[in-house]
């Protein structure tokens, strides 16, 4: 065993309005940059749809993430050989157009023209090549609340196995939304992929980085994602990806999207896991089985043989602490009415997802469907979103624990309106789905309240243990002395600019590739 | 006389010297700058017919070079290969592999110059060492109808000549004079293909020396730790 923390999100779909907050926040504060205009580290899909970039779930035209070649964890890009012979013209690689073309407006002439009989417009300008585009014909929400045919967003993966076209009518129609950034997993296919390992995956609290001098510009990660959430920044030619916000997470603040989400809809916390049974358990055979394979993945942080273990692979004791309390863990191992997205890619993802109720309320107004006992609660086979589309997404097709979840998210509402409207205290539907009082009043407490301080249990990064003398930050902090990113390494340079022999009582924080490597795996 | 000297013994130290010295500074200072710059991003149809025909034919011309020119004549008439037979194969090699690099060089450069998007995005450097290696390959490619006159009247003497210019030169005894008697063709190819030495370190070709064999046999999952390993 050899336990590592992740760095972990869930985010409560019953609850996401799609309003985009995330994604705009995340893009002020990230990719507001020339070479990164098209590229969103978070967005918002409407679902069904094809999604941004187009049909990115759809593995067979993108060949992105893992597959098992004679029992064996392969990228599905191909060996390593396959991918350097790629190298001169990555095959799996989307192009610009697959997102959108990024574009702004000639605001100027709104000002500037002169006296005119029509009112003056701001036309849109394309920003790679600077040219009049006539007319936007594509764009990163296109499809925002089923805009469009369904001929079209029906080519969504998750109808596979469906009689779709039903819900192509309009009665039938069906609609969700999926908050969508990177999942910093655990087996991640963008760090393997990368033919300069200039990807890394940190120890202290998993997040996923791009080491931007070493990135090389070889493009393999770029397909290798089966989320489509590496970025390539044209401008720079390097890759780029969601940080996490790890400035922010190491100083115990949640990310810019879960901090400004309006809707409260996304938790941060920590989850451990046995780092020595990655490849084990990523090459489970049927797809189906990978939801609970990343479930036995993780370790119980109140298990005195993980506690000790822990300590010796240095885990500070204040992330045991946040592992205990994260609310991460309670939605995902508690309460199982949190899943993985698209575990089927095979890269054990740490973003996931709690799926939404969809009761047509109007139609249970009017008593035209079946509700719980309580005559006012939808029952789950009234909801209107199809649970094998769920599957689909959330578990490789198997339903039975998307039922299960929902039957759970109902009986707590069951039970709370028992308690407020009728002032009675019904277990039956409690026992029914297999919760005790307690566990309701918690799920109650954490999924329809979600005070701030239960939603984001995030420890810090703990700076000072690098140091003997934590003061020595003191006065420090924030210099740097030129230049401090590059380097052929921290211990050698053409033009040395620190005096070697004498001693420095500051070690700078640097990820840098001559600091201690322990790899998950072997070669 | 002068000018060959400057050109011939002089100048091919201040191409490597620039080669390797350039190289190893912008690694050490300016890595973020240090990349392929690919723009498939922008458009992959042509990339696909050119950048693979460009490559492979150029590591096949680099290799080819290196290895007839560098290769002392003792061992070439060692392992049976007689001048004539070296002569052979450079021809026909370097007509195979130089047509395809020159095909894909054409798709290259049309899409460079011509693909609003990749055009947009092109810095001057960019336009200005693919049209120099091309230039460099075309002149390359022209001496190859001389170098087959040369050996229908069993003359290897030029590629001796040429030969022996490099080793002199690898061996810090370059000697101009050696290419007295070289045609005027081989000579240009010979300064276009120094001068690619001299750019190198101020063109998107450093990606070069980044080629990622090592990709090959690390482990698939990269993890680093804040922790600077204890000394």
């Amino acid at each position: 065993m050899k336990v590592r923390a992740n760095f972990s999100l869930v985010m409560n779909l019953d609850k996401c309005i799609g309003c985009h907050t995330c994604s705009v926040t995340c893009k002020n504060v990230w990719t507001n940059r020339k070479g990164v205009e098209y590229a969103w580290f978070n967005n918002v899909e409407s679902k069904p749809g094809i999604g941004y970039p187009k049909n990115w779930e759809d593995q067979e035209q993108w060949n992105g993430g893992w597959e098992l070649v004679n029992g064996k964890l392969q990228l599905k890009s191909g060996s390593r050989r396959n991918i350097l012979k790629n190298i001169f013209m990555n095959p799996n690689m989307p192009t610009i157009d697959d997102y959108y073309e990024p574009f702004t407006y000639d605001y100027a002439t709104l000002q500037n023209s002169g006296l005119v009989e029509a009112t003056p417009t701001a036309r849109p300008r394309s920003l790679v090549d600077g040219t009049r585009m006539e007319k936007i014909e594509w764009g990163p929400n296109w499809e925002d609340d089923l805009g469009g045919k369904f001929k079209h967003r029906g080519q969504d993966t998750n109808f596979s196995n469906m009689e779709k076209q039903i819900y192509g009518e309009f009665e039938q129609t069906f609609l969700m939304y999926l908050p969508r950034m990177c999942n910093h997993c655990v087996n991640p296919a963008c760090v393997a992929a990368c033919p300069s390992g200039s990807l890394y995956k940190r120890e202290e609290d998993g997040i996923v980085l791009v080491d931007q001098d070493k990135c090389r510009s070889w493009r393999m990660c770029i397909s290798a994602c089966p989320y489509k959430k590496m970025f390539y920044n044209w401008e720079s030619g390097k890759a780029e990806k969601c940080t996490g916000c790890y400035p922010r997470v190491e100083s115990g603040l949640p990310t810019v999207c879960s901090e400004s989400c309006v809707g409260r809809i996304r938790y941060n916390g920590v989850m451990l896991y046995d780092a020595d049974r990655i490849e084990e358990l990523a090459s489970v055979e049927n797809d189906q089985d990978l939801y609970q394979a990343q479930l036995d993945l993780f370790l119980d942080p109140n298990d005195p043989e993980v506690i000790k273990q822990a300590k010796e692979d240095g885990i500070p004791e204040s992330w045991m602490d946040a592992a205990r309390k994260s609310p991460i863990r309670k939605l995902i191992v508690d309460w199982k009415v949190a899943f993985p997205l698209h575990p089927e890619f095979r890269t054990l993802p740490m973003v996931w997802y709690v799926p939404p109720l969809s009761p047509v309320q109007s139609q249970i107004d009017q008593g035209n469907l079946s509700t719980m006992a309580d005559g006012a609660i939808p029952s789950i086979e009234t909801l209107r979103l199809p649970m094998k589309y769920l599957a689909n997404m959330f578990t490789a097709g198997d339903e039975k624990p998307i039922v299960a979840a929902l039957k759970r998210m109902i009986a707590m509402r069951s039970f709370y309106r028992s308690k407020n409207v009728e002032g009675k205290t019904d277990l039956a539907v409690l026992e029914e789905v297999g919760l005790t009082e307690d566990q309701v009043n918690d799920m109650y407490r954490y999924m329809a309240i979600a005070n701030y301080e239960d939603r984001f249990v995030i420890p810090t990064s703990h700076e000072e243990l690098r140091q003997e003398d934590f003061h020595t930050f003191q006065g420090q902090n924030g210099f740097t002395f030129g230049n401090d990113g590059c380097s052929i390494s921290p211990n050698a340079s053409l033009f040395p600019d620190k005096r070697k022999k004498t001693s420095d009582n500051l070690e700078f924080v640097r990820y840098h590739p001559a600091a201690k490597r322990s790899d998950g795996e072997k070669a | 006389m002068n000018l060959s000297n400057l050109l011939f013994g002089i100048y091919p130290y201040i191409a490597l010297t620039t080669f390797f010295v350039g190289s190893l500074i912008r690694f050490d200072r300016e890595q973020y700058t240090w990349k392929a710059d690919s723009s498939q991003i922008f458009e992959k149809e042509q990339l696909q017919k050119g950048s693979i025909l460009f490559h492979i034919g150029v590591l096949a011309l680099f290799m080819g070079h290196f290895a007839g020119l560098v290769t002392p004549h003792s061992w070439f008439l060692s392992l049976g290969v007689s001048d004539m037979m070296h002569q052979i194969v450079a021809i026909s090699a370097g007509a195979a592999f130089g047509s395809l690099c020159m095909m894909g060089g054409v798709i290259l450069w049309k899409r460079r110059m011509f693909h609003p998007r990749v055009r947009a995005n092109s810095r001057f450097m960019d336009l200005f060492i693919l049209n120099w290696i091309l230039v460099t390959l075309g002149v390359g490619l022209l001496t190859i109808p001389v170098s087959i006159y040369h050996a229908s009247s069993g003359d290897t003497s030029a590629m001796i000549a040429l030969a022996d210019w490099a080793q002199a030169t690898l061996s810090l005894n370059a000697d101009a004079s050696l290419l007295n008697n070289v045609g005027f063709i081989y000579k240009l190819h010979l300064f276009l293909g120094m001068s690619v030495f001299f750019l190198f370190p101020f063109s998107r070709l450093v990606h070069v020396w980044s080629m990622p064999l090592g990709y090959m046999f690390r482990p698939y999952q990269i993890v680093r730790t804040k922790f600077v390993k204890q000394r």
